[in-house]
């Protein structure tokens, strides 16, 4: 998706001949609605987040972001998306990849479940975990007896955040390279090439572009995630919350500053991995560009 | 292909980056806690005494005692500190009374629990959590600190909210939290109820006439008293919220005295949110002497007098005293002596089949 998007904003488009673009109005007025859109539903809110944030002052932002319970949900939060997302672009590759390539029994029902985390509610997502690993649960007893805390710790939590952002990655993947199809994995095997070789130098390059976009959503998702987490936190201060999760509970001491504050420390995070991205698609294109030439 | 390496090698890069964030933060979480300790010990020793290691304690609380114990957890520690030379600290965890009660069943390791009523507390002896007896350990049915339960309404009272019988009047909006998740709807709940039987002498079915009419009043019922409280004093909506009267106190000492008042009612109830220590979690964690001590705390003239300028009511006479002005002196029902205990409240009123249930549709 956002490969689609960024080879449009390169050159070609903006040559296109006259006689097959849209007349200069409809372009005017298609723009305009898509940037008064942007800026009601998107900038607006993000806008007010930091104005809010600001209004008693820089030293009241900076004491919000700088109380330890702020940073130790800012050091969870990040700790948490470090797990999860790249357990699930391991296995977002591998089950694209088997969904893709290779034909076998049950192919629909691993579609299916891989789906499922988007079908159920988060609360859903973070009660199973409660059901299976909870002292009353299934492997509870077994687990206490071995002086293993995983709901209300760090591995439910990391264990929800997994479970909410399966789909994110392999769902972007799979129709990618279904799309793409096997023929150019075909036409390198039969010239010789291993896996590992077929895999850096004829598939990733095709996927790469969907791989991010996959990345980004799934990190995203991971740093917000609030229903799921927030049933397997315990919410104990200054250990298991996490950035959300501390937003919340600063909100309902009266400090809505301070709660703002810590929100708009979680839309700066979203801004670097946005960042991230733009530096990557451009040292790409570079590096594409200057291959042509 | 150089390319292809290219990125994937900047997004281990951002990834090394992100976990070493992650595991410096780690380190300096427990360095936070265990930091200090090298100091300590070897000034423990110094002095001849046992070395104490550091420990922890998880303290599992309701939903309004937060500034409460943020204050006294500070007190404590360093109370103890002084007394023993033992670093000691304390984390918290709030929320709904009967939703935490039932995250301590699920697993969560509470050395301590300061629920909103003793039914909550109830509930872990079940799971072996912690011995039936458990509200004869300490002093006043293990109650360290009492409340009521107030009217709150908007500045000038301009409905004219003086006595219960006032909420049912109409146009009135009552906001209340919901009885079966919120330990104090279920105070605000019998305090209406014997309000109601006072009125009828004691005509159950009257009673329960008007706490019906009571819950047509309510627009919304959030799962806790500070989702009420934000409900109506940021919300704006409703014109009179049942709270408890700390809760209410509070809300007029954050949000300004110009926009709320406290209306006392003729009649309410003696609310006693206890406190116990979770034996089995204590043990496990080797904290029960330290758990033990920080609840008999509370009863010390510091802890009371901490607990007073919280707005929670002192059971220390000379401390009550002292604040006599700010509680106002009121005809209070008790659960034992008006309802027969949590446990036949609980049952007639709260559980599945009880009153409330007949009495609440949601929507009407």
């Amino acid at each position: 998706m956002a490969g689609a998007i960024t080879t449009h904003l390169s050159s070609e488009a903006s040559k296109r001949p006259k006689h097959i673009t849209e007349p200069a109005l409809v372009r005017i007025v298609l723009i305009t609605i898509a940037l008064i859109f942007l800026a009601l539903v998107v900038l607006l809110p993000l806008v007010s987040v930091f104005v809010e944030a600001f209004k008693k002052g820089f030293d009241v932002y900076r004491a919000a972001i700088t109380d330890p319970d702020a940073l130790s949900a800012l050091r969870l939060t990040l700790l948490v998306a470090v797990i999860a997302v790249p357990l699930n672009t391991l296995f977002g590759i591998s089950a694209a990849w088997a969904i893709s390539k290779f034909r076998f029994r049950g192919k629909q029902f691993l579609i299916t479940l891989i789906d499922l985390p988007f079908a159920v509610s988060p609360v859903i997502s973070g009660l199973i975990y409660i059901l299976m690993f909870g002292a009353q649960g299934f492997f509870g007893p077994w687990l206490d007896s071995h002086g293993i805390q995983l709901v209300f710790a760090l591995p439910g939590i990391v264990l929800a955040t997994v479970f909410v952002t399966v789909p994110f990655i392999a769902r972007e993947l799979i129709p990618l390279m279904q799309a793409q199809g096997v023929a150019e994995e075909e036409a390198a095997a039969s010239l010789g090439a291993k896996g590992w070789q077929i895999f850096w130098r004829v598939t990733y390059p095709n996927i790469k572009w969907g791989l991010l976009y996959g990345i980004i959503l799934c990190n995203a998702r991971a740093m917000g995630e609030f229903g799921a987490v927030s049933v397997v936190s315990g919410h104990i201060r200054g250990q298991t919350n996490t950035l959300p999760l501390h937003i919340e509970i600063l909100y309902n001491e009266y400090q809505f500053s301070a709660s703002f504050a810590v929100a708009s420390l979680l839309v700066m995070l979203a801004f670097v991995t946005l960042i991230v991205k733009s530096l990557m698609e451009w040292q790409m294109n570079k590096r594409a560009s200057a291959q042509i030439v | 292909m150089l390319k292809g390496k290219w990125s994937i090698s900047l997004l281990l890069v951002l990834v090394l980056i992100l976990s070493a964030c992650g595991a410096n933060g780690g380190n300096q979480g427990t360095g936070a806690g265990a930091g200090e300790s090298p100091a300590a010990s070897t000034e423990a020793s110094a002095a001849g005494e046992k070395p104490a290691e550091p420990v922890k304690l998880l303290n599992v609380s309701y939903d309004p005692t937060r500034e409460l114990y943020e204050e006294y957890n500070k007190a404590f520690s360093t109370y103890w500190k002084n007394k023993t030379g033992q670093d000691v600290t304390i984390s918290q965890s709030h929320g709904g009374s009967g939703k935490q009660a039932r995250a301590v069943i699920d697993g969560l390791k509470a050395d301590v629990v300061t629920l909103a009523l003793g039914y909550d507390i109830d509930s872990l002896v079940e799971p072996g959590l912690l011995s039936a007896d458990w509200q004869s350990k300490f002093e006043h049915n293990s109650s360290p600190y009492t409340s009521t339960i107030v009217f709150l309404v908007r500045k000038g009272n301009p409905k004219g909210i003086k006595v219960w019988n006032d909420l049912i009047k109409d146009g009135v909006e009552v906001i209340t939290p919901n009885p079966q998740t919120s330990g104090g709807a279920r105070w605000n709940y019998l305090a209406a109820w014997g309000y109601a039987l006072k009125q009828n002498n004691n005509d159950e079915a009257k009673a329960q006439e008007f706490i019906t009419q009571l819950f047509k009043h309510v627009p919304v019922l959030d799962t806790g008293a500070r989702g009420a409280t934000t409900t109506f004093v940021e919300k704006g909506i409703g014109d009179v919220l049942l709270a408890w009267e700390n809760e209410a106190f509070l809300s007029i000492k954050e949000l300004g005295p110009d926009q709320f008042e406290i209306v006392y009612p003729s009649v309410s109830i003696l609310a006693e949110p206890p406190v116990a220590v979770v034996d089995k979690n204590a043990e496990a964690n080797k904290s029960t002497e330290v758990a033990k001590a920080y609840l008999e705390y509370l009863y010390s003239d510091e802890g009371q007098e901490i607990a007073a300028k919280n707005y929670y009511r002192p059971i220390n006479e000379t401390i009550a005293a002292k604040y006599a002005d700010t509680f106002k002196k009121l005809d209070l029902l008790t659960i034992d002596g008006d309802f027969g205990g949590w446990k036949a409240a609980q049952e007639k009123h709260f559980n599945a089949g009880g009153i409330f249930e007949k009495i609440y549709t949601p929507g009407s």
